[in-house]
């Protein structure tokens, strides 16, 4: 059976499904209740070392020279490193690797990794650091990401060839210009959204050990262990075959686990260096320089449209603030134009996109990668759009639908579409009708809609193989095992694959083990990134039982010389369809299928089909489905203080069928809550210096219990024709419009339009005193005119 | 180092430990009892939340030597105090975090169960306000909180009865395609 074989998107055995669409518990949940659950940093081994990494004070400089002799002096120090010992450079994207294990000649944030010291406690490699001398050419610093584009002395990268320039994207679709000039209103608007951080809440944290016969394992908090399998090979040049990465239970990721981070170069070079195994766990302050977060972006959108409000053409210039190093930076410019192309019909679309670095922590993929800035400029931009021209902010949404079974401008290929249903959705149960713009001044609500990725056909590295692989053996006990290599980060895709064999071969869910994430023991799969766990994973997990499966049904057909098509595999057992009293438990089944077909096992995989838009860059934002949400917020401002409270969000998300709803629901408040709260309180932002202006979760500022809005998860299910039993993503989607769709509340409550995030007290005063002086003037203009007196 | 006898879910525990070092640390990397997370180490997160004299404490702003004399409970506590007491299966409050899919990537839950725990055992009848407020300490990332508050009222309902909640997922999905699959509440223990 083929990798890119559909399965179907019925119940595998016809009539309805037994496991998928109703709520479990998760395969790992009660470890995790209970503390037995094991993490990176609570992995302790004999002898085991504890590194530390000395971080740069500057945010751009030369280093003359390092000396750690006295380091390596101090009682305890049984290490120290520097950038000599692993000069190869790598970065996540092939094609951009600019990034050191430790800096090598010169450094380029404040926190940019120096040297990594391993000894006997934490508190020894701490002292070491102390004694370690550098010595530092100071040079000027970019904070400022126009400057750095317009700046080409001292660059941040010397092999640059454009300055400072780390990506730039153009592209266009049919003819902007003239469509904008043909249309009967244009809107033309300046937007920016501010740096967010993923936050999650464990800290990074590697723990390698280097054993005699030259195996490196390599345990870390990573949601990619395959990359990283690859990048530890490259730089630290040991072939593959020598090096085990294996993921423990993951406290949280949100992209910010995706890129291979120094300390897992340090601590796999100082195992082999001392020969005792090392761990290093990273300080809070060091994840948030570490970050790998949400890119600023200041974004230019012109829209162009009809009277009746049907979109004639975007345009949209993007100024992307990228950090230091480019980490999926390309692939972030890509996406910040190639997402944006549904679930509305643009007829001509341009995008200019300008990644470039500068002095600070750098950016990477948070939840919505790249998308969820154009997504809050364009869907305000819209808001805008529907308040000109007079027609209701959900009704301009439902006209410019662009349909199921369709392409987009920029060629992308799109089947299932619930984006309509989502709309009704929060239409109906937010009263939107009677209570939109008739609020009393200070409360509000907004809708915003949006799409994004269930998995990306472009694997970063290009091969041929299939993105995602599955194992199944089955022992004599009757579980079945399953061997992934997929990343749970805490969204439950282990618990996914387990329903998934539930349901093909009827076993029941504690019949079933996961063994994920160790690349000795599970096939390759690419990771949990662009939200391709589910699809993917599931795909392949399908396409494995699918074998095992017939040669279960073909063994007890001939043990009962039936026709195989009376036999199926249902709640722990093997029945006859045909005669009810027929039926065998399912680890008796096995046996028989072991006695006839040998040791029983199969392995399954995916492969996206051939997609995207035929030019440079057009396999780039292509997926085999998209998801769809669409928001609605509530919202109240103060009038005196400028405060916003959100009491509540609703959302709907097209996921596709729902595997497990409750961990559906589960994604998609998750999400509702990340984007309302970086959207109010968070910012990663660093000071004239380069220093961050709060690394520490309470000066950062994430919503508890009591600031969380009240959260309405709808789930809405366009059962997709490639997707496991129709699924498709449910992680990251519902983040995207929810931003929007709070601007969109804000200027519903007060008449306010806030195009820069955050959206803070401060902004809120400025624009209703500005709104106040416009209204003055515009009646004491009216008085001098006479008009009033008329 | 500084010897330190603790009493840890009901064990006297004899060790010794640097005398800066904080109780979770002691509790971590002395104890081997690793369901005590770190997420910040200075007191903003609650990861580390343990009970100390029933009460929630940070256990990574406590010194080791300051629980002395005390009885600290740590989420590996929960289960086997709830068995000595006749009770099945896990404590109620993380089976009702299982259940209602509380557990994300699971790492802010010990501290929040722990709140939780502390919670209920003392107001056998909070409002949602309540529960809101004694887990507001505890910083979550994954969830947005909706399944944990609602994990909390599961459990109060499991100890002292009543309706159990609805949940959030059950009433609300709209399905477009031909084959329908059906959404129903969680079904209880039984998986
Ligand atoms: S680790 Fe104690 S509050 Fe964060
Ligand atoms: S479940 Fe991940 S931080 Fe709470």
């Amino acid at each position: 059976m083929a990798a890119r074989d559909n399965h179907g998107t019925g119940a595998p055995w016809g009539g309805d499904f037994e496991m998928i669409g109703k709520s479990h518990r998760k395969v790992d949940g009660l470890a995790k209740a209970t503390g037995e659950a094991i993490y990176a940093d609570d992995i302790v081994l004999p002898g085991m070392l504890h590194a530390k990494t000395l971080r740069s004070p500057h945010a751009h400089a030369r280093i003359r020279s390092i000396d750690t002799s006295k380091a390596l002096a101090l009682e305890g120090v049984h290490a120290v490193i520097t950038g000599e010992s692993m000069p190869t450079k790598y970065g996540v994207i092939p094609w951009t690797p600019d990034e050191n294990a430790l800096a090598v000649d010169k450094v380029r944030f404040i926190g940019d990794e120096v040297a990594a010291v391993a000894a006997i406690d934490e508190d020894t490699a701490e002292a070491a650091l102390r004694l370690i001398e550098v010595d530092y050419e100071v040079l000027h610093a970019y904070f400022d990401p126009l400057e750095a584009l317009q700046r080409d002395e001292p660059p941040i990268h010397e092999t640059k060839k454009n300055n400072n320039v780390s990506k730039r994207v153009e592209l266009e679709f049919g003819d902007c210009a003239a469509a904008l000039e043909a249309s009967d209103v244009v809107l033309d608007n300046e937007y920016s959204f501010h740096g967010s951080t993923h936050a999650a809440i464990e800290p990074h944290c590697a723990v390698a050990r280097f054993a005699a016969d030259g195996l490196l394992t390599l345990w870390s908090s990573t949601q990619i262990t395959h990359y990283v399998h690859r990048a530890l090979s490259h730089v630290l040049d040991v072939p593959p075959q020598r090096i085990r990465v294996i993921q423990p239970c993951l406290g949280g990721a949100f992209g910010g686990k995706s890129d291979p981070f120094s300390l897992e170069f340090c601590v796999a070079k100082l195992a082999m260096e001392t020969g005792r195994p090392v761990k290093m766990l990273w300080t809070r302050e060091e994840v948030f320089y570490a970050h790998r977060g949400r890119h600023p972006m200041q974004m230019r959108y012109k829209t162009g449209a009809s009277k009746d409000g049907r979109i004639s053409a975007v345009d949209a210039n993007i100024l992307i603030d990228g950090g230091s190093y480019s980490s999926f930076g390309l692939v972030t410019t890509y996406y910040s134009g190639q997402l944006l192309t549904g679930p509305y019909d643009f007829p001509n679309y341009h995008f200019d996109s300008t990644r470039v670095f500068t002095n600070k922590p750098p950016c990477g993929p948070k939840r919505g990668h790249g998308s969820v800035q154009p997504r809050f400029a364009f869907e305000t931009q819209f808001d805008e759009l529907a308040v000109k021209l007079n027609i209701d902010p959900i009704e301009i949404r439902r006209r410019n639908f662009q349909g199921t079974d369709t392409k987009t401008v920029n060629g992308q290929r799109v089947t299932s579409n619930g984006f309509m249903e989502c709309l009704d959705q929060v239409e109906a149960a937010s009263t939107w009708k009677d209570r939109r713009a008739k609020l009393p001044f200070g409360q509000g609500l907004g809708v915003a809609g949006s799409m994004y990725i269930s998995g990306t056909n472009y694997p970063i590295y290009p091969n041929p193989m299939p993105q995602a692989g599955i194992q199944l053996k089955v022992d004599r006990s009757g579980v079945v095992t399953i061997f992934t290599g997929g990343n749970d980060i805490g969204q439950g895709s282990n618990s996914v694959v387990a329903y998934l064999v539930c349901e093909e071969l009827g076993v029941e869910l504690d019949h079933v083990r996961v063994v994920a994430a160790d690349t000795d023991l599970c096939p390759v799969d690419l990771g949990a990134y662009s939200s391709r766990v589910t699809f993917m994973v599931g795909n392949a997990t399908i396409d494995a039982c699918r074998k095992l499966r017939s040669q279960v049904v073909e063994a007890i057909a001939a043990e009962w010389e039936c026709d195989p098509k009376r036999v199926r595999l249902v709640r722990g057992v093997a029945l006859d369809l045909e005669d009810p009293d027929r039926f065998i438990g399912m680890r008796e089944a096995f046996h028989i299928a072991e006695a006839k077909f040998d040791t029983l096992g199969s392995t399954g995989s995916y492969n996206t089909p051939t997609l995207g838009g035929d030019y440079r860059g057009g396999t780039i934002g292509a997926s085999p489905a998209y998801s769809f949400t669409a928001h609605v917020v509530e919202a109240n401002v103060d009038e005196e203080t400028g405060r916003i409270t959100v009491p509540k969000v609703w959302c709907a998300h097209d996921c596709g069928r729902a595997l497990n709803p409750m961990l559906v629901a589960g994604q998609i408040e998750g999400s509702v809550y990340m984007g309302i709260v970086e959207a109010l309180m968070e910012d990663h932002k660093v000071n004239r210096f380069g220093l961050h202006s709060g690394p520490s979760l309470l000066d950062y500022r994430m919503a508890t219990t009591i600031d969380t809005p009240d959260i309405e998860a709808y789930i809405v299910e366009s059962i997709d024709p490639e997707g496991p039993y129709g699924a498709k993503e449910a992680g990251e989607g519902p983040l995207h419009s929810s931003i929007p769709a709070l601007g969109n509340a804000i200027f519903d409550a007060v008449g306010v339009r806030l195009r820069d995030l955050p959206f803070t007290p401060a902004k809120v005063l400025a624009g209703l005193r500005e709104k106040r002086e416009t209204e003055e003037k515009l009646e004491t203009g009216m008085d001098a005119a006479g008009v009033g007196d008329n | 180092m500084r010897s330190l006898r603790l009493n840890v879910n009901g064990d006297t525990l004899d060790t010794a430990a640097p005398s800066h070092w904080t109780l979770l640390e002691v509790l971590r990397y002395k104890l081997g009892l690793t369901g005590s997370k770190q997420g910040c180490d200075k007191g903003d997160c609650g990861a580390c939340t343990v009970l100390v004299n029933g009460k929630p404490v940070l256990s990574c702003l406590t010194l080791a030597a300051n629980a002395e004399g005390k009885d600290v409970q740590t989420i590996e506590g929960l289960m086997p105090a709830h068995r000595a007491n006749g009770g099945q299966g896990a404590d109620p409050i993380q089976d009702a975090f299982d259940r209602c899919g509380a557990l994300q990537c699971g790492f802010c839950q010990p501290g929040m169960m722990l709140s939780a725990r502390a919670l209920l055992t003392e107001n056998k009848a909070p409002t949602k306000r309540d529960i809101q407020d004694a887990l507001s300490g505890n910083l979550c990332r994954c969830t947005g909180y909706t399944q944990i508050l609602q994990a909390v009222e599961t459990a109060l309902v499991d100890e002292v009865g009543g309706d159990a909640p609805t949940p959030c997922w059950a009433s609300c999905a709209t399905n477009l395609g031909p084959a329908k699959g059906k959404t129903e509440p969680i079904q209880g223990g039984g998986v």
